[in-house]
């Protein structure tokens, strides 16, 4: 075994000495940049995937089944990667939930059309096989233990459905038993919206998962009143919810008021909702490019600096994967989702979901 | 290299007849058409920055793939062709233009001006400093753009006559052979020191990231390459040596057509004026400032579209793409407002420049003095006067 490991780091080692060795060919290009002109798939430092492979879903969603290079890390069940598509000679990023396994060749990402969206129209309707498109790395902590609790609760709303659907999926392959007691109860309008229908109701033939469909248009929407209805041993369960922010608010409060808080873990799916009340707006100074650019009230420092040319981090762009993160150098920021003025120099600042709150430095 | 004096301008503006109010309109006009064209920009402009850049990539790996096997001649004459024109893309469609940021609207981070580097002796960040900065905010603008004669070469009549100055057509010579060395090493403002306007230990540093880059591009060049070739290796040097001086021949003769021919103005303007210069009077002396160069769509690829300077000092962050479809309406717009808009053949532009540096070895070249005081002419006339003026200078 210790002979195993140091041929590792020998190799490991090689394969470094080779790579610098290389970059003196090609500079002041690197050997990568070769490599993904030839096929951006191969390229390790901007990975991209291919679709090879689409399922539609329902109307307006669709999975995109992706080829990706040597360099893709794994994901945990329940984690969203970032996904870049040029639209008229732009890229453009967003997260997308992984429904396919961990171990899986093919990566799938389910995309939903939000009304009026340009990307995830683009990416559900327009996208088709043989499409390139970038890819970031997993992240999300909307996933379970390494230690599967017994007794689990799934509620999702809508495109809400698909990181856990990431995790049923992983659950059958893995421990199929854990799916044994567990129940999940869906929200979607009518049975056709509901997205993967039929995938769900094979996964609790097979699993002896509970299935609870609840199509809205009939019955209404799902309220923590007619929760103990469907599931009465809610508050024994670990719950995973997924869904609009107004039905997460509605369980946040329930389970703090009548269960026990640590046990429901939600992911929030939605951009951003500007608080429109304290924002102030004023000038961004990105220090490392030195570009500037006026971030009006409620406008996100990413997207006032994109409009003027700047290239920053950029990932979910809700707040949620801080792939944006730059210091904050002088100045105040307000976070656009609670109102929340962080104005501590050095702080790390989520741009996607600060505003300005006069001038600010960010050392980006 | 001391302070440069010059005397007082000696010809008349080709704009001296339009108004405040028709510079402003002039102005007006062309951030319109500019705002059209950037409104306009999509997935066939991506697709062509892509294009040449694989291009590019091929024509390289190509050529010094070619140049493994240097000792056969047609292998060496095929590999340097095509290592040649690889340098060329590099340095001009490709590094220049998107060093001034033209490919940042794409977000893409593989393209972009804060992420490119070149095969250039210049550093892209240095090189964005003095050329995106200064030559393209201050041009033609004596004693402020240091690119108007780079401080050796006698290119106004204004400028000061030195008796150094009689060697500079064989300077010129001597610079076109090693364009990107000169480029870089002037950009590092080595004068300054001398005069204390400038820290000495700035002046390191920008010399050590110099070094730093240049090592590694003579390393690729003289070294690493030619071993690759075996036997072959001063032959593979030979080659690689010649790609890179027809790379510094064809960029300085491009680039020196650019502001150096006939009938380009230079300006004397001090702190105060161009304080005060307005957005149209700054479109006025990019235009009048600049000379375009005529030729076949492979010309102007191979110029990186700077055969349309006058297009590109008026918008240098639009595409380069889009300088050919610019070009037929700003040379209108300079019509309608009775402007010069100074093209001709490369041979031809080059022709006059190398006269002028020629001429101006010697004291004088100042154009002879009018019979009539320009300003009690009518306009006609005076663009008539003020056309061989130029021609003459």
């Amino acid at each position: 075994m210790r002979n195993t490991v140091e041929y590792m780091g020998v190799l490991g080692e090689i394969r470094q000495r080779a790579r610098v060795a290389a970059t003196w060919f090609t500079q002041p290009l690197l050997p990568d940049d070769l490599l993904g002109t030839l096929n951006p798939v191969w390229s390790t430092r901007e990975p991209h995937a291919r679709v090879v492979g689409l399922r539609r879903e329902t109307a307006d969603t669709t999975t995109l089944l992706l080829r990706t290079g040597p360099a893709r890390p794994g994901h945990r069940a329940g984690q969203f990667v970032g996904i870049g598509t040029r639209l008229d000679g732009v890229w453009h990023w967003r997260t997308y939930s992984v429904t396919s396994c961990p171990g899986d060749p093919l990566l799938a990402v389910t995309v939903t059309a939000v009304p009026g969206g340009t990307v995830s129209g683009a990416l559900a309707h327009r996208t088709p096989v043989g499409t390139l498109l970038r890819i970031g790395p997993p992240a999300g902590e909307f996933v379970l233990p390494d230690q599967v609790p017994e007794k689990l609760l799934f509620l999702t709303a809508g495109s809400g459905i698909t990181p856990v659907m990431g995790i049923l999926r992983d659950l059958a392959a893995t421990r199929p038993e854990a799916l044994g007691g567990a129940v999940l109860v869906h929200c979607d309008r009518t049975p056709s919206d509901l997205v993967f229908g039929p995938d769900l109701r094979e996964l609790a033939t097979s699993t002896g998962l509970t299935l609870v469909e609840r199509h809205t248009a009939v019955k209404g929407r799902l309220t923590p009143d007619n929760l103990t209805d469907i599931v009465p041993d809610w508050a024994a369960r670990q719950a995973w919810a997924c869904g609009p922010a107004g039905l997460l608010d509605a369980l946040t409060e329930h389970w703090a008021m009548a269960g026990d808080p640590a046990a429901l873990h939600v992911e929030l799916f939605t951009p951003p909702a500007t608080v429109a009340a304290d924002a102030t707006g004023g000038r961004v100074s990105f220090t490392t490019s030195g570009i500037e650019a006026d971030a009006g009230p409620g406008t996100p420092l990413m997207v006032a600096g994109e409009a003027a040319g700047a290239l920053l981090p950029n990932g979910c762009r809700m707040g949620i994967c801080h792939t944006c993160v730059g210091r904050l150098r002088s100045g105040a920021v307000r976070d656009l989702r609670t109102g929340d003025l962080h104005d501590t120099p050095g702080e790390p600042v989520r741009t996607c979901v600060s505003g300005a709150a006069g001038d600010v430095e960010i050392e980006l | 290299m001391a302070t440069q004096t010059f005397a007082p301008s000696m010809t008349p503006s080709a704009a001296a007849h339009l108004t405040d109010e028709q510079v402003e309109t002039l102005g007006a006009e062309l951030d319109a058409l500019r705002a059209e064209v950037v409104g306009s920009l999509g997935e066939a402009d991506a697709r062509y920055i892509h294009r040449v850049i694989a291009v590019q990539r091929g024509l390289e790996v190509g050529g010094r793939g070619a140049l493994i096997f240097s000792l056969f001649p047609p292998a060496w004459v095929v590999g340097t062709a095509a290592l040649s024109v690889a340098k060329i893309l590099d340095n001009m469609e490709i590094g220049h233009n998107v060093l001034h940021g033209q490919w940042d609207w794409m977000r893409d981070p593989k393209i972009h001006s804060t992420t490119w580097e070149w095969d250039h002796a210049s550093p892209a960040a240095s090189w964005k400093k003095s050329h995106n900065y200064e030559h393209h905010t201050f041009t033609n603008i004596r004693g402020k753009d240091r690119d108007l004669g780079y401080s050796i070469m006698r290119i106004t009549p204004e400028q000061e006559w030195k008796p150094t100055d009689l060697f500079q057509p064989l300077v010129n010579l001597g610079l076109s052979m090693i364009f990107e060395w000169g480029i870089a090493i002037y950009d590092i403002e080595i004068e300054k020191v001398k005069d204390g306007t400038k820290p000495w230990p700035q002046a390191k540093a920008e010399l050590m990231g110099l070094w730093r880059k240049a090592r590694r591009q003579l390393a690729k060049d003289y070294v690493l390459f030619p071993l690759l070739s075996g036997p072959g290796f001063l032959s593979t040097v030979a080659a690689n040596a010649t790609a890179n001086v027809v790379r510094n021949v064809w960029s300085h003769a491009v680039i020196f057509c650019g502001h150096f021919p006939d009938g380009v103005e230079s300006f004397d303007f001090d702190e105060e004026r161009l304080e005060s210069e307005t957005k149209g009077q700054w479109y006025l002396r990019q235009m009048l400032g600049s000379a375009n160069l005529s030729g076949s769509k492979l010309f102007h690829l191979m110029t990186g579209n700077l055969s349309h300077q006058i297009e590109h000092h008026l918008f240098p962050d639009v595409p380069s793409n889009r300088y050919a479809e610019i070009a037929p309406r700003v040379q209108e717009i300079c019509k309608r407002y009775g402007l010069p808009y100074t093209t001709g053949s490369l041979p031809r532009q080059y022709g006059k420049v190398l006269r002028k540096i020629a001429r101006l070895a010697f004291p004088g070249g100042g154009p002879a003095p009018a019979a009539t005081p320009p300003t009690q002419l009518p306009d006609q006339a005076r663009r008539r006067l003020a056309a061989p003026a130029r021609l003459a200078s």
